[in-house]
């Protein structure tokens, strides 16, 4: 059964190459581009299935396609590799891969890209399978930057307007910036160690570097660059609220689900690299820890109602940041796994909400939709509890505690990282019931036009029952995930309180926060606006609107130098050289056909003086 | 023999198809075709026979050796390893492309077009084969007339500028070869007392260090303008924006493929120490010219010089493969010039093909094709993709071994040339939004892709594909060169 | 008979010459420079004829008689060429004839 493993990522692939080449009819379309993701899935779970029950000796399963190509030592094979971590990642993007196609076909049916969405989202599948399964460096590297190029397609997909064009070559650039620092890594490593293969790299470092080495340090923050870039973390955060341009059901699967959380499972991945570079390691956390707070506050100031899920993402990518940099790697994954759920879902009730409001996008324009929108309510109540870490019941909340609780406990973990993912968890619920709030409670402002079918419907409540279940299995979750991440739950120093005393804290600051998002959203929405409207909180307002200025800020940097060049440079400045040549020669040419003057007797002087002075050089020479 | 017989085929295929277009122009096209395809089937034939079995012969595979004039040793002397025969099926693959896509596009003069086309295909080849210098030589300057003509006489406005420019800078830089190839023969006469242009023995030459760099010089000079690099590139985007698109797939792609090949053969091995001493230069030319090509590919509003831009920075990652010292870098770089030829080949057959249609290159005249022409522009995209080194492309294996083994030496040099990588998404995808997303402004309605567009774009993009997925067959290939080849491709 | 010296005879050559060219050069009628080269021509014979016969030697007097021929040959075209451009201008200035300036 584990042979079929190599059918994962390939089935997508052939039937996107298939979507792009044929003509079908949009039926035939729908129906090619959601079985394949299904067939996918299923052969992942069945191949899941089959690792599960009897696991290789080795711990991992390894198919090796074909040798890419064998040059002077560097010989990367096109080979996948399943490992528990691979695994959980395969599985559940896949399955909420097949969810998301399942709601595109209704979500996008009458589109004249039809054909075309299906292809680029079959073409994401496949890349971000062989992103996960990938065995080597070079091989994740493709899927990397397979999975960068659907983003920038699908975030531009209605291409005629110029402003989604924008939105998704600056998704594209600023992701490929952190790249060419991961691709450096890549070159580093190689040099370093030899090889490109993920397991005999890590094999390699431990031996070969010392814990907080200069090959490993300059590794670890290479690599983050890539992790930082494609996960939407400071400092290059911005281009994902832009990205939520694209069809609602992108945003759900590329920019919340699975694309965005590639960068986590590729330190994951490395995280022997991390161990051996501390330092990184630290960096990591508290990149995640700005990031979630950053993140928070400008959710909570955005009208745009994905915009605020946009948000939402960076700042739970944030806690995975967190949770990998002080070593909690479990939690990350399973805080990936959970979110990977009900943000998803958050996605695709906001794309039913929005398309049932003929595309409106801004929450205060939204209202008392819970009565007309009931299955969209339910399931975006669900998911917005499973955000805000509703405790005890929701999946988000068992996997946020356990991060926050990492935060404290794990070896890297310290009270102070703890209070910044409990800030956290007061945003979240937040700025989550100001949403749920504002576009379902409260007194109806828009008409409802169009209802959701039930290829919309059926997977929101899959994803609804999934975003309370899946935090059920998260002892299971850590004994498995436990052979490739180890995580030692012991608490090595000094905490001056439990977990569960933790897990109660979280508790009573998400009742704070909801509570508050009542007061603030429901109640009294008075209040909020007299907030935003002093000088101080206006300016703060914007501040956060603007996500902290740092577009601004880029754009000063980093895009306005560059056009500047360009305008400058446009007429080729080396030209100027070689355009000089040309016109000495002119100006060489014109004083010599003045001396061409067609008259006969100065031809006949200056044949005569010219002889005169020959005759005269032999003569006195 | 069968050496001479490509040749051969070509330039008789020349001189048959030119009068042959009085007669009815599909006469003359015909022949051209039968002549490339010939010549095509010819090498793969070789390649099959000699190649296939894996065994690494130290010597040329197929080799040819006449007299030609004997009192000076001068020799028609052909030689085929593994480096020239990939770089021969590629020309000769990219010659049929060309002659394809001329098909319709050139309706004026079809004979004399025909001639030269085959005239400088017969020049590649001649360099990619010749192992005499002076029959190098000949073959180099062979290209410059017909190329000459293709620009002046089935060009745009200003052909006849860009002609005389690129006769100018190709026509100087050969001279300066001459110098330096007529130096080299005599400091070999010096030394042993034999006048000759062999390849294998003016390898040996004894040469004082400067000497070696001033005759180093003179070849390099003839190489670089015509690969092009920085700061010799200006003929380049000029001589694009105003030829065909058939002759600037030859212009950039094949010529570039001919100076590299060049470089690799003769200057290399002839010259290691001059080599080496100058590589630090050239490595800070080519990092030099791979971003600012990238930032003037980015302002270019006429789409055939921008592709002209595109292509001067992807030489510049061919030549930091060549001077890196590196047997990785030099792998890449072979694999990069390859790629190259195909993806930005590609990208100018693509503009050809818009400019047919909305007959402009002005970037701003056309926008919002995806309405109108799905296919071509879908296609375009992937060429473009090629370009920003997309992995899973060819040019993204290339650009990779380059770098990594750039690394290996110089490792800041390969940290900003890989930022020269992310600047080619500016252009690429500047390109791509500008020509093919937006509004409709102009409301086009245009015929999508034409069968043969469809089948020559849809191969070329096959062979991108399996490049970048497979290039094991390509550096198997690779490894039989010949023993004489630099140290480092052992 | 007495010999007269060569330097005598290079010495009318050379005014010859240089009464030649003086016309050459300061004549705007195409006729008389036409004239003028014929007495520049006969200039070079005298120096060629005096020089044969410091040396004894025929030589000098089968060069005149090459330069009498050309002379003849040039004047016969130049006359053809004179009448024609006459007929055109209806004038024989020199200086009008500047049509091939640069």
């Amino acid at each position: 059964m584990l042979r079929l493993l190599w059918l994962v990522p390939a089935i997508p692939l052939v039937s996107a190459l298939a979507l792009a080449v044929l003509r079908l009819s949009q039926k035939a379309v729908a129906w090619l581009g959601t079985c394949s993701i299904a067939a996918s899935s299923l052969i992942s779970l069945l191949v899941s299935i089959s690792f599960v029950n009897a696991p290789p000796v080795s711990g991992a399963y390894t198919q090796v396609l074909w040798r890419w190509f064998d040059v002077n030592g560097l010989r990367p094979e096109i080979a996948l590799y399943l490992d528990p971590l691979s695994l959980i990642m395969m599985v559940v993007v896949a399955f909420v891969s097949f969810l998301i196609h399942l709601y595109s076909t209704e979500f996008m049916s009458g589109d004249d890209g039809f054909g075309r969405f299906f292809a680029y989202m079959n073409l994401f599948v496949g890349c971000m399978l062989t992103l996960i399964l990938a065995d080597n460096l070079l091989l994740l590297y493709l899927g990397w930057e397979g999975v960068g190029l659907c983003s920038y397609l699908l975030i531009g997909f209605w291409y005629r307007d110029p402003a989604n064009g924008r939105a998704g070559r600056k998704a594209f650039i600023v992701t490929r910036a952190g790249d060419t620092a991961m691709v450096i890594g890549l070159f580093l490593l190689f040099h370093e160690l030899g090889t490109l293969n993920i397991q005999d790299l890590m094999h390699r470092a431990a031996l070969q570097w010392s814990i907080g080495s200069t090959g490993a340090l300059a590794a670890a923050f290479l690599l983050l660059g890539g992790a930082v870039g494609k996960s939407a973390q400071l400092p290059l955060q911005t281009w994902l609220p832009d990205a939520m341009a694209g069809p609602t059901p992108v945003s759900a699967l590329i920019h919340a689900a699975t694309m965005v959380t590639a960068g986590v499972y590729l330190i994951a991945r490395m995280h022997v690299i991390y161990s051996l570079a501390p330092q990184a390691q630290f960096a990591v956390a508290v990149i995640g820890a700005a990031t979630l707070l950053m993140a928070g506050f400008s959710a909570l100031t955005q009208h745009d109602l994905k915009r605020v899920l946009a948000y939402s993402t960076i700042s739970q990518i944030g806690y995975m940041f967190l949770a990998l940099g002080v070593g909690a790697w479990p939690a990350a994954i399973f805080h990936f796994m959970t979110h990977a759920f009900f943000k998803a879902l958050l996605f695709l009730g906001a794309g039913i909400v929005i398309e049932s409001l003929d595309g409106e996008h801004d929450i205060f324009r939204m209202g008392g939709l819970r009565k007309e929108l009931p299955v969209a309510f339910w399931t975006f109540l669900i998911a917005g509890c499973s955000l805000a870490g509703l405790p005890l019941i929701t999946a988000g909340a068992f996997s946020k505690d356990w991060i926050i609780w990492g935060a404290y406990s794990a070896a890297n973990g310290s009270a102070g990282l703890w209070v910044v993912a409990l800030g956290g968890v007061f945003l979240t619920a937040l700025y989550t019931f100001r949403m749920i709030f504002l576009v379902f409670f409260g007194q109806k402002k828009s008409q409802v036009t169009r209802m959701p079918g039930p290829a919309m419907v059926v997977p929101c409540i899959i994803l609804a029952f999934l975003s309370i279940a899946g935090g059920y299995v998260k002892t299971l979750f850590s004994n498995y995930l436990g052979t490739v991440l180890h995580w030692d739950s012991t608490v090595t120093h000094g905490v001056s309180f439990g977990e569960n005393t933790s897990e109660a804290i979280t508790s009573l600051v998400f009742l704070l926060g909801a509570s508050l998002a009542y007061m603030l959203f429901l109640r009294r929405r008075q209040w909020a606006a007299s907030m935003v409207s002093r000088p101080m909180g206006n300016l703060l307002h914007r501040f956060w609107l603007s996500d902290w200025g740092m577009d601004w800020l880029y754009d000063r940097i980093f895009v306005r130098p560059v056009v500047w060049m360009a305008r400058i440079g446009k007429g080729d400045l080396v030209d100027v050289f070689y355009a000089g040549i040309g016109r000495l020669n002119e100006i060489a040419w014109r004083g010599m056909s003045r001396t061409q003057s067609g008259k006969l007797r100065w031809y006949a002087a200056a044949i005569a003086a010219g002889a005169i002075v020959l005759i005269g050089v032999v003569i006195f020479s | 023999m069968i050496l001479g017989w490509l040749l051969a085929i070509l330039i008789a295929g020349g001189i048959v198809a030119w009068p042959l277009a009085r007669l009815h122009p599909l006469l003359s096209r015909s022949i051209a075709l039968l002549a490339v395809t010939l010549d095509l089937v010819l090498v793969l034939y070789l390649a099959a026979r000699d190649f296939g079995d894996g065994n690494t012969g130290t010597g040329w595979h197929q080799e040819l050796d006449w007299n030609w004039i004997p009192q000076f040793g001068i020799h028609f002397h052909f030689g085929l390893d593994g480096l020239s025969l990939l770089l021969v099926l590629l020309t000769l693959f990219l010659a049929v492309v060309a002659v394809v896509v001329s098909w319709d596009d050139i309706t004026t003069a079809v004979g004399f077009y025909h001639f030269n086309l085959l005239l400088i295909v017969a020049g590649i080849l001649g360099v990619l084969l010749s192992l005499d210098l002076f029959l190098f030589y000949f073959s180099w300057e062979l290209m410059l007339v017909p190329m000459y003509f293709l620009i002046s006489i089935w060009g745009r406005e200003r052909r006849v500028y860009a002609a005389i420019k690129f006769f100018l800078f190709t026509q100087l830089s050969g001279l300066l070869m001459l110098i330096a190839l007529l130096a080299l023969y005599f400091a070999h006469y010096r030394s042993t007392g034999i006048y000759t242009f062999e390849y294998q023995d003016l390898l040996g030459t004894q040469l004082s260090p400067q000497a070696a760099m001033w005759i180093m010089l003179g070849f390099l000079a003839a190489f670089a303008v015509k690969l092009p690099i920085f700061p010799f590139h200006t003929w380049l985007p000029d001589a694009c924006s105003e030829a065909s698109a058939a002759t600037n797939l030859i212009l950039a792609s094949l010529m570039a493929v001919s100076a590299a090949y060049a470089m690799i053969r003769f200057l290399l091995p002839l010259f290691p120490d001059a080599v080496h001493t100058i590589s630090p230069i050239m490595i800070v030319l080519a990092v030099i010219g791979i971003l600012y090509s990238a930032i003037l590919a980015f302002s270019q509003t006429n789409l055939m010089r921008l592709i002209a831009y595109a292509s001067i920075g992807h030489l510049g990652f061919v030549m930091l493969g060549i001077f890196a010292g590196n047997a990785l870098a030099l792998r890449g770089a072979v694999m990069t010039i390859i790629a190259h030829a195909i993806s930005i080949g590609a990208l100018f057959l693509v503009a050809g093909s818009i400019e047919k249609r909305v007959h402009s290159r002005e970037i701003e005249s056309i926008g919002g094709l995806w309405d109108t022409v799905p296919r071509l522009s879908g296609v375009a995209l992937v060429f473009a993709l090629a370009a920003l080194g997309l992995p899973g492309l060819g040019d993204f294996i290339g650009e990779f071994l380059i770098l990594i083994g750039t690394y290996q030496a110089h490792i800041a040099v390969a940290a900003v040339a890989a930022c020269g990588v992310l600047a080619a998404t500016f252009y690429a995808l500047r390109f791509v939004q500008c020509a093919f997303q937006g509004p409709n402004h102009h409301s086009w309605q245009l015929p999508d892709l034409a069968p043969r567009e469809a089948l020559i774009l849809g191969v070329l993009m096959v062979v991108l594909l399996w490049l970048g997925l497979y290039p094991q067959p390509v550096f198997e290939t690779l490894g039989q060169a010949a023993n004489h080849a630099p140290a480092l491709w052992r | 008979m007495t010999s007269i010296p060569m330097a005598d005879g290079l010495i009318l050559g050379g005014i010859l010459f240089a009464l030649g060219l003086a016309g050459l050069l300061l004549r705007r009628n195409l006729l008389l420079i036409l004239v003028s080269i014929e007495i520049m021509l006969n200039g070079a014979g005298v120096a060629f004829v005096a020089a044969g016969s410091r040396w004894g030697q025929a030589d000098g007097q089968v060069m005149f008689l090459f330069i009498l021929a050309a002379a003849a040959a040039e004047v016969s075209v130049g006359l053809a060429l004179l009448l024609t451009y006459y007929h055109r201008r209806q004038t024989l200035d020199a200086d009008s004839v500047n049509e091939m300036r640069g």
